[in-house]
Parts: structure tokens; sequence; C-alpha cells
């Protein structure tokens, strides 16, 4: 079985250095092909790998340690991976979708001069995110951790030329990187007090530990989530990493390197139930978050980020779970929502290329006529992700809400709920405005068309997963909670009225929006409104990052430049030079030739002499 | 009285006087008559040595010294003759073939 | 007392002449006043028992010496006076200065050694002369042999380099010259 979890690894590492090797030259068809196979391999590893552990959970966790890393006095940190429940079900859900995208990709990035670089890339996310999940050690898991974090800016910033990609991807990797700070020192605050960095050890010793430390751990840990998952303050990332192709917005962003952070927080679920408070502070910037991105998803003008903060959303009902201590519902929910919403950006990728690369759903309309089985595709994630039965976001949701009502949260149960209304809302909005109503596309020129076959081919097992997921979460359930804590659900009585309700407001959210924008765009009256205002600019918060902190960080910066570094260090570093130089052209007088000069020296040198002499010889006889 | 050290004060004095020609005398004929100087101040200082112990070395160091000077000046005059007529000068400054 | 006058009338006679050596513009006064010189420390070596040395030091230095300074001096044109750029002479006489200051300093502390004895004593009751023919041509007999080859040197090596072109005049043919 160890076999298969070193081909599941190192699968797409192999497909990426290939794909490398032709990174400068023009597109070959090869790269594509041959990446997607290994990524298939993979796959199939993974789900061998998921029936073994299946078949007896508590005894078949399959635990490699590959080789020494770091062996330096009391610290030892291999290089070990393990495949229990929770990766395995990570490694399911991330190369599945990994590797539909990747044959979506080769058809996406068909006219692309980059084709060969894009895979190499993309493979290289897969490999950093399977060490991420795979990890024994929080050690390997910050590798994969940056990892990801490197090849998320590689795929943001890919088409580097342009201005906005490259500044883009430099916001995401920076937003990460102040993120990583705090999870860094969480990690040091685990080793210097259990001196381990392996789960199950650390977790094993953390019982001892007194509990204001077990919060700061705790806390620290969630900011590197919460630059990862993009949680409020460091969300601004998210929005803006849709610079990157469609493809990497459906993998990345969807899917995978945003759920990192929930799958850090499931991970050390041994250190959360420990501390419940922060638990609760995490849920509450969940549901924060949550209504937060509903809200700006509601008005806005590209189809990419509608969908991006509706992944925004969506973490933050993940975090709520996490939170409130229902990891398996995280998980859950996790994974279904990889699925649906990995097939509305493809979807909409595949809108975006019949579109010219056009993202206003105001200049689209009507596309229901041309592109029909996306559109059908695409409603069928949307319907999902906004949980109506019998589709996987429904059992998903629907037990996150049931988490919030059973643990007296009122407060976040009502955020929650009123969220899903809102994503029913701006799904279909998106939809409707794309999809149905006037085709205002043909007054700008644009002739649509659907997209290739095989794209299509590729996005249906996600679409098959994203309906019929939810009704494996029994069998889920019982394989998980072998090693998650079970969670305890009060509410039975209510259950079926709490269904009923989310069900009530989703369908409500659903009809308005089609009502609405059945005919087409709204009055532009409504563009007036100040809330509506508010939520176009995000609420004002990259601006106000804009002045807060890059602007008095470029000003210090060029200060350091000007005044300091060439000021001081480059004056000091000359000076010496200056000096020797200078001492050098002095004392070349001394050898200049003139045989007077030279007779004058050595007088001069006789003079030292006759001096040292005396000197020496008075000092002789008076010192006897 | 005038003891050794009368004599060797002189020799000092009459030295150092030599050792001002060597540093100041631009022309080279004038260089060779300040070490003359040089020399015979040396000897003076010989000469008295050797009286006051009654040793003949200092004589015989003396006679030798003179010996060499003379050959010294014989050959040093060949050179200077060379260098005049190479240079067309016997100025120390005109030797000079770097440029500092 | 003959001793102390004649030592001090001599040592101011040098001092002054050696001076004027030195810092003379007319080349024809520095030799003149060498040639001084040379004779007045011939004084001094007889002031010094050292006969025979005295009487050499007028033979080879006053007379050969001298006489081949003078046949140097037809390089230059008398009448006029040397010109020569000295740079800094404070720095000379200072430098100088020093050392006759410190050699002063030095040979002027009472020397007073015991340890010393002669090597080659004086004999007795033999003139100076004798005593260094004595001494010369036993003792010092290899140094005499080697400066008698020196000489020799010296002299062929004065020869050919002054005079390659023997059948040329060196006054005659000045103007032509500067090879």
């Amino acid at each position: 079985m160890e076999k298969y979890l070193y081909i599941a690894l190192f699968a797409p590492l192999l497909g990426s250095l290939t794909a490398a090797l032709f990174g400068a030259r023009p597109k070959t068809l090869f790269t594509g092909l041959w990446t997607s196979a290994l990524l298939a391999v993979s796959w199939i590893s993974s789900i061998l790998l998921f029936l073994h552990v299946y078949a007896d959970p508590s005894a078949n966790v399959v635990h490699v340690e590959m080789m020494n890393w770091i062996s330096a006095g009391n610290l030892s940190i291999p290089f070990g991976f393990v495949v229990d429940q929770v990766s395995v079900t990570m490694m399911i859900v991330v190369t599945t979708v990994s590797t539909m995208v990747h044959v979506y990709a080769i058809g996406y990035m068909s006219h692309d001069k980059g084709f060969n670089r894009f895979f190499s890339w993309l493979s290289a996310f897969v490999f950093s995110m399977m060490i991420l999940v795979m990890s024994d050690n929080f050690a390997g898991l910050f590798i994969g951790w940056e990892g990801v974090g490197l090849c998320s800016w590689g795929l943001i910033g890919f088409w580097y030329h342009k201005q906005s990609a490259s500044w883009a991807a430099s916001e995401a990797f920076i937003m990460n990187r102040i993120a990583d700070l705090g999870m860094l020192i969480g990690i040091f605050l685990i080793y210097w007090n259990t001196g381990t960095l392996q789960y199950d050890e650390a977790f094993a010793a953390m019982n001892d530990l007194e509990h204001a430390l077990l919060i700061t751990i705790g806390a620290f840990l969630f900011v590197g989530a919460m630059g990862k998952s993009a949680q409020f303050p460091l969300h601004t990332w998210l929005a803006d990493a849709m610079e990157g192709p469609t493809p990497v917005s459906a993998l990345i962003h969807a899917a995978t390197m945003v759920t990192a952070g929930v799958y850090l927080v499931i991970r050390a679920n041994p250190l959360y139930d420990l501390i419940p408070e922060v638990g609760y502070v995490i849920a509450s910037l969940g549901a924060f978050v949550a209504i937060f991105a509903a809200t700006m998803a509601l008005v806005n003008r590209d189809i990419k980020r509608i969908i991006a903060y509706s992944t925004l959303s969506q973490l933050g009902y993940m975090f709520v779970a996490a939170g409130l201590g229902a990891y398996w519902v995280a998980l859950f929910h996790l994974m279904t929502h990889a699925f649906f919403k990995a097939l509305l950006f493809l979807g909409a990728g595949n809108v975006m290329h019949a579109m010219n690369d056009e993202l206003d759903p105001f200049k689209m309309g009507g596309l229901y006529k041309v592109m029909k089985p996306t559109a059908i595709l695409m409603i069928l994630a949307s319907v999902a992700l906004a949980g109506i039965y019998p589709f996987a976001g429904f059992f998903s949701k629907d037990k996150i809400l049931e988490v919030a009502f059973n643990g007296d949260h009122y407060i976040l149960w009502g955020t929650l709920w009123v969220t899903a209304g809102l994503t029913a809302f701006y799904s279909f909005r998106l939809i409707m405005l794309t999809f149905f109503g006037d085709e205002r596309y043909k007054k700008l020129g644009f002739h649509p068309h659907e997209a290739y076959s095989y794209m299509l081919w590729a996005m249906a097992p996600l679409a098959v997963l994203a309906a019929i997921a939810g009704f494996f979460e029994h069998a889920f359930v019982d394989f998980v909670t072998t090693l998650l804590p079970s969670y305890e659900f009060h509410t039975h009585h209510v259950e079926m009225i709490l269904i009923a309700v989310t069900s009530t407001i989703a369908l409500l959210g659903i009809g308005t929006a089609v009502t609405i924008y059945r005919n087409g765009m709204l009055h532009p009256k409504w563009m007036e409104n100040p809330l509506y205002k508010l939520f176009t600019n995000q609420y004002y918060i990259p601006q106000f990052y804009e002045a807060a902190f890059s602007k008095p960080y470029k000003e210090l910066s060029i200060i350091f430049w000007k005044q300091i570094d060439m000021k001081i260090v480059d004056a000091t570093v000359d000076l010496v030079a200056n000096t020797f130089f200078n001492v050098g052209t002095q004392t070349r007088g001394v050898q200049n030739g003139n045989l007077s000069t030279m007779l004058r020296w050595m007088a001069l040198g006789l003079t030292l002499l006759l001096t040292f002499g005396l000197i020496f010889v008075v000092a002789a006889t008076l010192l006897g | 009285m005038i003891t050794l050290n009368h004599y060797l004060v002189l020799s000092g004095l009459l030295f150092s006087i030599g050792l001002v020609g060597v540093l100041r005398r631009k022309n080279l004929l004038m260089l060779f008559f300040a070490t003359e100087i040089m020399l015979n101040a040396v000897n003076i200082g010989f000469a008295a040595i050797s009286n006051h112990y009654g040793d003949l070395s200092g004589q015989m160091f003396a006679f030798f010294i003179i010996a060499i000077a003379a050959s010294e000046v014989a050959v040093g005059l060949g050179l200077l003759i060379l260098m005049y007529k190479r240079k067309s000068s016997v100025d120390l400054d005109a030797l000079t073939t770097m440029k500092g | 007392m003959f001793e102390s006058i004649a030592f001090y009338v001599f040592s101011i006679l040098t001092i002054v002449s050696f001076v004027v050596v030195v810092t003379t513009k007319n080349a024809l006064y520095a030799l003149s006043s060498l040639a001084a010189g040379m004779i007045l420390i011939s004084g001094f070596f007889f002031l010094l028992n050292a006969d025979f040395l005295g009487v050499v030091q007028i033979v080879v230095y006053t007379g050969a010496v001298m006489a081949l300074y003078a046949f140097g001096m037809m390089f230059f044109d008398t009448t006029t006076d040397l010109t020569e750029k000295h740079g800094n002479p404070k720095a000379v006489f200072a430098l100088s200065g020093m050392i006759a200051l410190l050699l002063v300093v030095m040979l002027l502390a009472p020397i007073a050694s015991s340890h010393v004895s002669a090597l080659y004593p004086m004999v007795e009751g033999v003139g100076n002369s004798e005593a260094v023919g004595m001494v010369l041509f036993t003792k010092y007999l290899i140094p005499f042999e080697v400066a008698a080859v020196m000489l020799l040197v010296a002299m062929i090596g004065g020869i050919i380099l002054a005079g390659k072109k023997m059948d040329e005049s060196l006054t005659l043919s000045e103007q032509g010259e500067g090879q």
C-alpha cells in the first residue's frame, strides 16, 4: 500500500518536472496529455488508498517515514506521510478536481503561448497540495503550505505581461506570507512546548499544557489559516486572484488551496477541542465573512468575482462548522463545495472563452440558446450551491446550519440563514444575467460558441458528484468519525423545521433573482443607492489597505533606499575603498625614481634608527 | 685635554655635513664631493679610536677605505662621463625616468 | 697644549671648508675647498700619531682623487653658477640636524670600556710606518692583495668607460653629442 502513497504523491511532481523541460517552447500537446495522465494515475492511487483505509479505518491507516530531514540535537523532523481518514478524503477531492481541471485546461489554454509552463505550474501545485494533506507533521504541512502559496503566485501571475496580474499575484503571496508568520509562530510554540512536531505526539502532549498557552497556539495557527483561506481582514487577495486563468481559479481558489486553512483547523481538532473560546471566535469570524462576502457578490459585475466571493462565503460556512467543533461537517462541506464550485468556475471559463474573455454579465444575456450544455451544468452547480434538495449542497449546508442552531448560537444561525438566501439570490442573478434575458451581446459584436466537447466531458464527472455526493453522507460520517470527534446533535426534534426554513429562504432567493432579472438588468436607479456603492467598492477596504499600508510602506522603503542604503551603507564602503586609493596616491611619491628623494628617505630611516638606538641604550643603562 | 670623545664628535659633525651635501646637491659631481666628505669623516673616527686604544686595526681600516674610495672615484667618474654623453647633463633630476 | 690648539684650529678649518663644499654655488670653490679639507684631515692624522696614514691621505686623496675630480670639472662651464633645483631645503637641514644631534649625544657619552683590548697592539720602539708595514704585510695581507686587484680593475674599468673613442676629442665634439 505504501507504493500507492508514493505514486499518489510523486506522480504530479513527475508531470510537473517533465512539463517544465518544455517550458520555454511553444505549445506541445504532449505536456497537457502527459500531466493529465499522471494526475489520473495519482487519482487512481488515491482511490485505491481510500478503499484500503475504508475497509478498516482504525487498522489500515498507512503511515510512512520516507527519510529523515532535520536531525539536530533534540529536533527531529522526518519526511513522513500519513494516509488516514481525513487525508484520504482530501486526497480524493484534490486529485479528482485536479484531473478534471487538467483535462479542461488542455482545451482552455490551447491557444496560449505558455501552455507547457501552465501545466508545469499546475502539476507542481497539486504536488504541493498533496504534501500538505499527506504530511504527518507540522513542518511538512508548512512546506506544502508554502509550496501551494508559491504555485498560486505563479499561476495567478501566469500572464505576467499584464501588470494587474503580476500585482494580484504579489498581493496574494504577500498576504499569505503575513499570515504564515502567525502560523510559524504557532508551530514554534508547539515545538517549544511539546518538543515534537509530529501530529499525534504533539496533540497528545497538549493536554498537559496550560490553557493560556493553548489559546495562543490556536490563535496563531488560525492566523495562518486566515491568510490561506482568505478570511477577513486578509481577504482582498482572493477576488483579485481572478486575474489568473480560469482553470487556476477552479482548482486553487475553489477546491484546494483555500481549503487548506479549513484542513489545518480540522487536523488540529484535538487542540481546538481544548480551547472552545478560540473556536467560537473562529466561528463568529466565519459567519461574518459569509455574509460580508455574500453582500459584495450581490452587486458585482464580473462573473469570476461573483463566484470568488461565493467561495469566500462558503469558506466562512466551513469555519463556522469547524469552530463550533463539528469537524466532520466542515470536511463534508469542503468536499461537496469543491465539486460544485469547481464546476461553476469551469462553466464560467466556457462563457468567457465564448465571449472572448469578457467578464461583465451585463454585456451577456441569452446565451442559453448558444451554450446549452454549459448552461445546464452551471445551473446544476448553482442549485447545488444554493442548497436545494437533492443536490450535495443541501446536505452539507443544512448540517452547518443545524450545528449553529444546536449550540444555541442563534446569531450565528441567523447570519448563516440570511447568507443562504443571499447565496441563492446572487447565484441565480449570475445565471439569469448570463444565460437568459435579452441578448445584449449581439449589439456589442460578440460571436459566442460552445466549448470543445472534451472540456464538457471533463466537467461532467464534477456535475455528477455535485449531484449525488450528498447521499453518501452517512457513509462519510461513519468513516470519518473514527478519527474525528463526532458531534452530538440535540436538535432532532426541530431538524425538519430547520430544513424547511432553510429551503424556503433558498427558494425565495432563487425566485427573487429569476423575477428581477428575467427581463434584463436592474434599473440604473439602483446603482445610486449608497449601500450598492458600498458593496461594489468592496466596503472600500482595498482603498484603505492601499492608503494605510501600501503607501507608508513604500515611502519607508524609499527612505531606506535613498537615505540609508545609498548615503550610509554605500558611502561607508566607498569610504573604505577611497581611503586605500588616496593613501596609495599619496605614498606613491616615495618611489619617484629621483635619487635625491631616495637619499632623503634613507637619511630619515637613519634618523629613526639612531633615535631608537639611543633610547634603547639609555633605557638599558638606566634600568641596568 | 683632547679626549677620544672630541675626535668622535668632530667625526660625527663632519659626517652630518657630508650628509647635508648628499641630500641637498643635485649635481652629480657635487654629490661625489659630499660622499668624499663622509668617507673622510669616518677615517678620522677610525684613526682616533686606533690612537686611543693603541690598536693598529683602526689605521688599517682607514687605509683600506682610502684605497676603496680612490677606485670608487675612478669608476664613478667614468660612469659620470657616460651619462653626460647620453643626457648632456649631470643633473640628478635628468636621471629620473619614472613619472612619479 | 699644542695638541688642543692644533685640534681646534684644524677642526674649525675643516668644518668651514666642508660647509663651503656643500653649500657653494660655484663649482671651483667646491673643488678647492674639498682639497683644502683633505689636507686638513691629514693634519688630524698626524695629530693622532698615524703618520703613514696622513701621508697616504695627502698622496692619494689630495693628489690622485682631487686630480680626478679636477678632470671631471671639465664638464662644466665653471664661469656660471650651478643652478640646482632644491626641493624643500628645510627638511634636509632638519634631517641632518637631527642626525648630527643624535650622533653628538651618543658620542659625548663617556666611552670607558675597559673590556676593549687591542687586537693588533702597537709595537714599541718602531715608528708608525714600520709598524704599519709590519701589520699590513703579515696580518692584513689578503685584504692588501685584494685591494690591489680591485684598484687594477677600477683602473681598467675607468679607462674603458671613459675612453671609448680615444681618437675623438670630447670637448670638440660636444655639440654633436647626445648619444
